[in-house]
């Protein structure tokens, strides 16, 4: 009789199901074509640093990725939970897909629709020792959290003298451009949590990267954010090691080596700088591009070594330049380089507008502004 | 007419079956609005969408509403698969069974009525009288005399802790206080009915429930001095308290963050099976931030065993509760959560006790939050910053000092039970005075904690744009040593 009474959970979970499909749609259709489809950078040189459990590996994208390092860390410690809006039945970008039927509904679970409420929650599970991993839906909705993130997670060791911590805390949320997901489903906020001591800042830019880096972060004694480029849950596809491995956090990684200019980024937005270095190559330009990985706290000597061997730094995000952590890094790299700089530190990122619908190909660090600053700065 | 046998047939079958919900108290006969049965909702199977009822206002059996009849008629109407011949759309269209997704258990009705805006009445649960003597009728828990005892040096202790702190800070040798005059009876009395391995999270006024664990009068002092015994290591203000040992998480400023927290921590209890809750406090004010929606949400939907005790004591800084919410108390709001509450005077050390402890089992044994209304009043300031004289009368604050002091009506039934007298209340006070000045004295000669403490804790290590802005400071301070603090260890 109770079939009758409301709508019985399968139906429920075919409900969510169109959701979902509808949101991959939505993500897999137009507008993609106005930025050329690279699959992130090639990843083939990335170093894995721990010891990697079976030695195969498996072709697969990032939102696979994701899934992989979720069930090895639910697999590998009884004591680690996963929870968030949707997430019971895989999640609206399917990534915890059969975690639930696997490990059951009391560790991989849907929460109410309250990001405050998750964060808060996420804190007092990891304070009691459990690897708390927490998903915002998207990153455009984690404000509602903030508090919670700067003013608790942010500081629960040190008001404590490090008697209390939260370090088993990660909050995973999609971030990002997607075509046309306009101001609330597009946003890059990671400049505001780089601004919170405290917190480790962390965004993979490919399938191999996202699997090593997350297991990091769950397993790090430290609350992390890891935002995940939402754009390359599909389209960034990759050989990726089939084991139990991690990622170093706090250490940037130089992805393709040249001598004329440093260049800077993370997540989804290296693969628009990448296909702008190949475009430079074509002109004679050599450049060389480092993913920072980790945004808090970020590895300032990598970079430093580069600039100071090119003499040029190029920094480029999604986010609004205003504000963005690219000035950090400008500040920081002309503090460090200042008589090695040829030319000025050139930003390209987002306006200092909001996400924009239909205007978000004038929005974006497109591949063509990138090369005009490229050859601006070597040609300064 | 085989129509109306089935019909009051199933109607009896479902009053004996538990599934049914009793929903039809209000029974009523009244006009049929509609004549036409809607459609079921598509995702029912197409057996029993077929089955289409033409029933009229007199094939009602007598004394059953059309408007309370959905709950009783139709689901079993649909466990038939027979279909029946289609008859003309005459009808009623209010026997459908209820089967919106967002509800449980509630019925159509065709009266357009509002839910009222009062609240179902709260009682006020409460043991003794005023003078400290039982209520007439009232069941008094069991409590031991070392147990009453404990609980009323606890309070004597809290206050004279309180007052001296509060001199101390006006003298200026710290920076901060907050005392918890007149609600000391809600937080001892409610800290003795946890056990220790319950999880404290809670506001900034509770000491006397971190006192009742041990937590001693030298680890407060040295807190409050900032000084490098304080666990804290001198980075937080007075008062923010925390201590590993005696479960209870470090206070943090922001209001009610700590509750969802008590949620996760709960959560985690119940998975470890362990036999234990989670405890938070927090004011009247707090429940109207967003993170006592969270939490109270989240403890529901979780099955959380976790207990929100409100001391709701009519005032935050100077917001009266006529300023701070419509609902008439905080217990009422429980019911919208779908969670238990209870409300209690809270200047009753026995009924905070009372209440509290069957809370907890409640909550263990069911996995359920609990929330625990203790109504008191803050005859205090709201801490050293604030001057409560400009928000409220003096009468209005004498008559709760006076008047209504939860500590005296609790030695008034100690009295009456012969277990106290005003020569051990002395000695109490004397030995109390003696014991916290000597932590205050000790607590002000410690030197404040190095400047290494700055550094550490952010992270679990320190990362290397902190020690470079460690070695940035040091320079600073080698420069100019005599401007930065002399009595912090370099």
């Amino acid at each position: 009789m109770a079939f009758f009474a409301r709508a019985s959970p399968s139906q429920a979970i075919r409900r969510l199901k169109d959701q979902s499909q509808f949101l991959n749609r939505l993500l897999c259709s137009c507008g993609w074509q106005n930025r050329s489809i690279a699959t992130a950078v090639d990843d083939a040189k990335a170093s894995v640093h721990s010891s990697v459990e079976s030695g195969g590996k498996k072709r697969i994208n990032l939102c696979s990725a994701i899934n992989d390092a979720l069930y090895i860390a639910l697999d590998s410690d009884p004591r680690s939970y996963v929870f968030g809006e949707d997430v019971g039945f895989g999640g609206v970008f399917r990534c915890t897909t059969g975690l639930a039927d696997t490990f059951g509904k009391h560790r991989v679970f849907n929460t109410p629709l309250c990001e405050q409420g998750i964060v808060g929650f996420g804190i007092g599970l990891a304070a009691m020792g459990n690897r708390a991993v927490a998903e915002i839906q998207f990153a455009d909705y984690i404000f509602p959290a903030f508090d919670q993130i700067v003013n608790e997670a942010a500081k629960f060791r040190y008001r404590s003298g490090n008697l209390f911590n939260c370090g088993g805390l990660t909050i995973r949320t999609p971030y990002g451009a997607v075509g046309h997901g306009a101001l609330y489903h597009s946003q890059s906020p990671e400049a505001y949590f780089c601004h919170v001591p405290g917190l480790k800042v962390v965004i993979p830019r490919s399938p191999t990267q996202a699997k090593g880096l997350l297991l990091a972060a769950i397993r790090d004694p430290n609350p992390v954010i890891f935002f995940e480029p939402k754009w390359l849950y599909r389209l960034s596809v990759e050989d990726v090691p089939e084991g139990d491995y991690t990622l170093p956090l706090s250490q940037a990684e130089v992805i393709r080596e040249g001598g004329d200019i440093t260049l800077v980024g993370w997540g989804a937005q290296l693969a628009i700088m990448e296909e702008a270095c190949v475009e430079a190559s074509k002109e004679g330009i050599s450049c060389e591009l480092i993913d920072l990985r980790t945004l808090l706290p970020w590895d300032k000597e990598i970079v430093e070594a580069s600039v100071n061997k090119t003499g040029r730094l190029l920094v480029s995000h999604e986010a609004p330049i205003t504000g963005g952590f690219g000035a950090e890094i400008a500040a920081s790299i002309t503090e460090r380089c200042f008589l090695r700089l040829e030319s000025p530190v050139a930003r390209v990122c987002g306006l200092d507008t909001p996400f924009p619908l239909v205007f978000e190909p004038f929005y974006m660090p497109t591949k063509n502004k990138i090369l005009d600053a490229i050859k601006a700065s070597v040609n300064f | 007419m085989a129509l109306i046998r089935r019909a009051g047939r199933s109607l009896s079958m479902l009053k004996r079956s538990s599934l049914f919900h009793g929903k039809q108290k209000k029974q009523r006969q009244q006009p049929i609005v509609s004549p036409s049965l809607p459609n079921l909702t598509p995702h029912l199977p197409s057996s029993l969408i077929r089955l289409q009822i033409n029933t009229t206002y007199s094939a009602i059996p007598r004394g059953i509403s059309s408007c309370s009849f959905r709950s009783s008629y139709i689901p079993n109407r649909l466990l038939t698969s027979e279909a029946q011949p289609k008859l003309p759309d005459e009808g009623i269209d209010d026997t459908q069974f209820l089967d919106f997704p967002g509800v449980k258990n509630t019925a159509f009705t065709c009266d357009l009525k509002f839910v009222s805006e009062k609240s179902e009445e709260v009682p006020c649960y409460r043991v003794l009288s005023e003078l400290g003597e039982p209520v007439d009728g009232a069941k008094l828990p069991q409590m031991a005399d070392a147990l009453a005892l404990r609980i009323y040096e606890n309070m004597i202790t809290l206050q004279v802790m309180d007052y001296l702190f509060y001199e101390a800070q006006r003298q200026g040798r710290f920076s901060f206080y907050m005392t918890c005059s007149g609600e000391e009876a809600a937080i001892v009395a409610s800290a003795a009915a946890l056990s220790n391995e319950d999880v404290i999270f809670a506001q900034y006024r509770e000491q006397g429930a971190l006192m009742w664990r041990g937590f001693d009068l030298q680890e407060f002092a040295h807190q409050c001095y900032s000084n490098s015994a304080d666990y804290g290591k001198g980075r937080q203000m007075p008062i923010h308290y925390g201590s590993k040992k005696h479960n209870f998480v470090t206070i943090s400023s922001p209001i009610a963050t700590q509750l969802s927290h008590a949620v996760g921590a709960a959560y985690s209890l119940k998975m470890d099976r362990k036999d234990a809750c989670a405890v938070t406090y927090f004011g009247d004010g707090a429940t109207s931030e967003g993170d006592f929606h969270a939490a109270m949400n989240f403890a529901a939907v979780m099955e959380a065993p976790v207990l929100f005790i409100c001391r709701n004591n009519g005032w935050a800084i100077s917001t009266p509760i006529t300023d701070q919410y419509r609902s008439d108390g905080v217990a009422t709001k429980s019911r919208a959560y779908g969670m238990r509450s209870i409300c209690v005077d809270g200047n009753d050390a026995l009924a905070v006790y009372s209440a509290v402890k069957s809370a907890r089992s409640m909550a263990i044994s069911e996995s359920r939050p609990i929330l625990i209304e203790v109504l008191t009043y803050r005859v205090s300031h709201h801490s050293t910053s604030d001057d409560s004289t400009k928000y409220r009368s003096g009468e209005e604050l004498s008559h709760w000092k006076v008047m209504r002091d939860p500590v005296v009506r609790f030695r008034r039934w100690l009295e009456g039970n012969g277990w106290w007298n005003r020569q051990k209340d002395t000695e109490l006070q004397s030995h109390s005075r003696k014991k916290i000045i000597a932590a205050m004295m000790n607590a002000e000669s410690m030197k404040k904690p190095p400047l290494s403490d700055l550094f550490t804790d952010v992270y679990d290590s320190i990362p290397t744009n902190l020690k470079e802005q460690e070695s940035y400071v040091r320079e600073a301070v080698a420069k100019n040593p005599n401007l930065y603090p002399s009595d912090v260890p370099l």
